[in-house]
């Protein structure tokens, strides 16, 4: 589009449209303000937070749930810096965003201006990469590279900052003639896709002659949407597969082979099969210390195949002797070719020992925990358990962080990729709920549950005002036991009984009320018998969210535990499968 | 360059690394706090632009007992404005230093031995005072430093050392464009 004249205002605008961006979601101050003028012209659906927090949790939730960018865009200062928990947790697990903020006039920048801060400065460790824009004319590229960097090799958050003077409408500096960005100048960014064909031929190697192998799939799998090319290979070598906190439903939870999350929550039997190992197929996994526990002690028989996108996670945590940099999916279907080739079916040793080791872990130790005592609130395992049968097989399940994070996660049974989204690397309180409203708005034809902690909850409620204005019909079960589960459940376990800080209170706020006052429907669950009735009238409601407080037994634990620092031998399994 | 043990008992191990980036703002920040933020310690950096003005060269000598130098350049390699790394084999580069510094000269006997050593090491008098002397030394790291220790015995008022620059050594054959460092 040649001879187009636009302000810098219109140019981020008809950028952000020319990338395909549908919806962003934001709220406007000083700096930015120019820019939401021409938006009221724009194709682009706007969400209007009621914090900017939620607006980058909401477009994390969205690219989760739809493998596109998420777009967040937020003034200056105080509104930067509220972004940039949101920036680092999509660093964190990889998850593409593109943010812009406001930024105060160029002539002002360094001088302690009104709501001025050194946002690129800030966000430098908590973004892949970030830009600050010193002339109107760089606006197309800028962001076509934002968008590029965002979505490419290991995706991550992007921050343009843009000062007021290059996009006020009647700026001399603002003035600018559209042109349609083309390729980008990036010499020092050439993500490597394809694997070194020596290294897969290696992989194949260690694979066929390996005794005890494990494929320990992580969040690669999904961000490189591989869940067919791991199926396949699952299948066609018949090895187990463990499907951490960051892959979960990228192999399904009922194949007969997947063994569901290792890690300090795992289950007894994930856990246990890595640590015996003596192959660990590492797909798109970073050997995470919520995964190894004590390192030292770690999978000590194993090889380590190591598969990932990002070269520096190679041997980073655990030496790698198989180490291919690449795009998972393509690396693992040119495995899979490669097995094929070497007739794998016949060359395998027989592993059936193994695969009994196996199934007898899962036969003596699965995921348990007590009946109802009558009497007792309700049994947060259990709300999981009925949610999840009363609910569509392919809802997409989203929680915050702590304990009711880890039953979502091992009691849910995820059968599809894409269909769970939490906080993973960086253990963000509050996550939930916006990026919940992040999920429903990508996904809008889908059923949409975050499972809450009422800690959580607190954190980011705010949102659920603009889901009931926006009419964004997700719907959240509060796992409300009045405190702070995990650390109260640490301080029973490791601190003797002194749970310094750690009560919220059940009752306060009342969650019901407080749904009800943001526009939501509420309602209060404390009895065994009304949990399946209040999801299905839950699940009725399509125009507007909905809050269940699930009133849930305080003292509840989530077992396994692996207590931290210590090595995954050292697994503690519930109370009723320990020897007496 | 003393060869100081930390808390940790580790002795520091020096490697140099050529860092091609391109010449944006902010790029030396983002080096800066690639090293804080992962715990890499760097002893030296020295940069400046190249006669290609898209980029600047870094020459970073850091400390590989904090970190392994393979994960050190892999974090470097994931910024996006750093273009091409080499790792600098000793034994075959060559480096240079400059070095600066001002010494007390009280007495007449003081002023002719720190000519001697000048002249010795073949450096240079800068600036002259009524009882101090500005000298300059360009040359490798080692020679530095024992230039710098025998300044030490007439009161170093002031010194500024810029840090090692180093090129890889010519080929004396035609080996066919073999490169003695290492192209990470």
């Amino acid at each position: 589009m040649k001879d187009m004249h636009l302000d810098g205002a219109q140019a981020v605008l008809k950028a952000l449209e020319y990338e395909g961006v549908d919806t962003v979601f934001g709220m406007p101050g000083g700096a930015i303000l120019p820019v939401y003028d021409p938006l009221m012209e724009s194709s682009i659906r706007h969400i209007l937070v009621r914090h900017e927090q939620g607006a980058g949790h909401m477009a994390s939730g969205y690219a989760h749930a739809t493998g596109r960018p998420g777009v967040a865009m937020v003034t200056s200062g105080p509104a930067a810096t509220n972004m940039v928990t949101p920036l680092l947790d999509a660093y964190m697990d990889s998850i593409p965003m593109v943010c812009i903020t406001g930024q105060v006039a160029l002539p002002a920048i360094g001088t302690d201006a009104f709501q001025e801060a050194d946002t690129t400065g800030i966000t430098m460790s908590t973004t892949k990469h970030n830009y600050l824009v010193t002339d109107v004319n760089e606006i197309p590229q800028v962001i076509h590279d934002a968008f590029h960097l965002a979505t490419t090799g290991r995706p991550g958050p992007v921050l343009v900052d843009i000062p007021k003077d290059l996009v006020a409408a009647g700026s001399p500096k603002a003035q600018m003639e559209w042109y349609d960005p083309s390729g980008h100048d990036l010499p020092g960014y050439n993500p490597r896709t394809e694997g070194d064909p020596a290294a897969i031929a290696a992989a194949v190697e260690l694979i066929i002659a390996a005794e005890r192998p494990v494929i320990y799939s992580g969040g690669g799998i999904l961000r490189s949407r591989a869940a067919q090319a791991l199926l396949e290979l699952a299948e066609l070598t018949g090895i187990p597969v463990v499907t951490t906190l960051m892959n979960r439903g990228g192999f399904p939870d009922d194949h007969p082979q997947c063994l569901g999350m290792p890690g300090m929550h795992g289950n007894y039997t994930a856990v246990m099969a890595m640590q015996e190992s003596d192959l660990l197929i590492a797909l798109g996994a970073r050997f995470d210390d919520r995964v190894t526990g004590d390192r030292g002690t770690f999978a000590p028989d194993a090889k380590v195949i190591h598969v990932d996108i990002d070269p520096a996670e190679l041997s980073k945590v655990r030496h790698a002797h198989v180490p291919i940099a690449g795009d998972a999916n393509a690396i693992i279907s040119a495995m899979v070719g490669g097995l094929r080739a070497a007739g794998v079916a016949d060359a395998q040793p027989d592993r059936s020992s193994w695969h009994q080791r196996i199934s007898g872990w899962q036969e003596k130790y699965p995921l348990t925990f007590d009946d109802h005592q009558a009497g007792d609130l309700l049994k947060p395992q259990a709300v999981v358990e009925t949610l999840r049968d009363n609910t569509p097989d392919d809802t997409i399940v989203v929680a915050g962080v702590g304990q009711h994070q880890m039953w979502a996660s091992q009691h849910w049974t995820f059968n599809h990729p894409y269909t769970w989204i939490n906080s993973g690397g960086l253990g963000t309180m509050g996550y939930a709920v916006p990026a919940a409203i992040g999920a429903q708005v990508g996904m809008p034809d889908r059923t949409v549950w975050a499972i809450d902690g009422d800690g959580c909850f607190q954190m980011t409620a705010q949102e659920l005002t603009t889901a009931a204005v926006e009419k964004i019909p997700v719907k959240i079960a509060i796992l409300n036991n009045g405190y702070l589960g995990m650390v109260r459940q640490w301080q029973e376990l490791f601190y003797d009984e002194r749970f310094s800080e750690t009560h919220l209170g059940a009752n306060v706020p009342n969650y019901k009320m407080m749904a009800e006052s943001m526009g939501c429907v509420g309602f209060t669950v404390d009895s065994p018998e009304a949990v399946q009735a209040t999801i299905e009238e839950a699940n009725a409601i399509t125009d507007r969210p909905v809050v269940i407080d699930f009133r849930t037994q305080h003292d509840e634990k989530v077992y396994p535990m692996v207590p931290a620092g210590a090595s995954n031998s050292e697994l503690i399994i519930h109370p009723s499968q320990r020897e007496s | 360059m003393s060869d100081t043990i930390d808390t940790a008992g580790n002795v520091p191990v020096w490697h140099t690394l050529m860092v091609r980036v391109e010449n944006k703002a902010g790029v030396l920040a983002r080096i800066a706090g690639l090293f804080s933020r992962r715990g890499f310690n760097i002893e030296s950096l020295a940069v400046a632009p190249t006669d290609d003005d898209r980029f600047s060269r870094i020459t970073i000598v850091v400390d590989v007992s904090s970190a392994s130098i393979d994960q050190i350049v892999k974090q470097l390699d994931k910024l996006i404005n750093v273009v091409e790394i080499r790792e600098l084999n000793p034994a075959t580069s060559i480096e240079r230093e400059l070095l600066l510094a001002t010494c007390l000269v009280g007495t007449a006997e003081d002023r002719r031995d720190l000519l001697d050593l000048v002249q010795i090491f073949d450096a240079n008098v800068l600036n002259v005072g009524f009882d101090q002397l500005m000298v300059s030394l360009a040359g490798s790291q080692r020679r530095l430093d024992d230039f710098e220790a025998l300044l030490g015995r007439y009161g170093i008022v002031d010194i500024q050392r810029t840090g090692k620059i180093a090129l890889s050594e010519l080929a004396k054959v035609d080996d066919g464009g073999m490169q003695a460092d290492t192209a990470r």
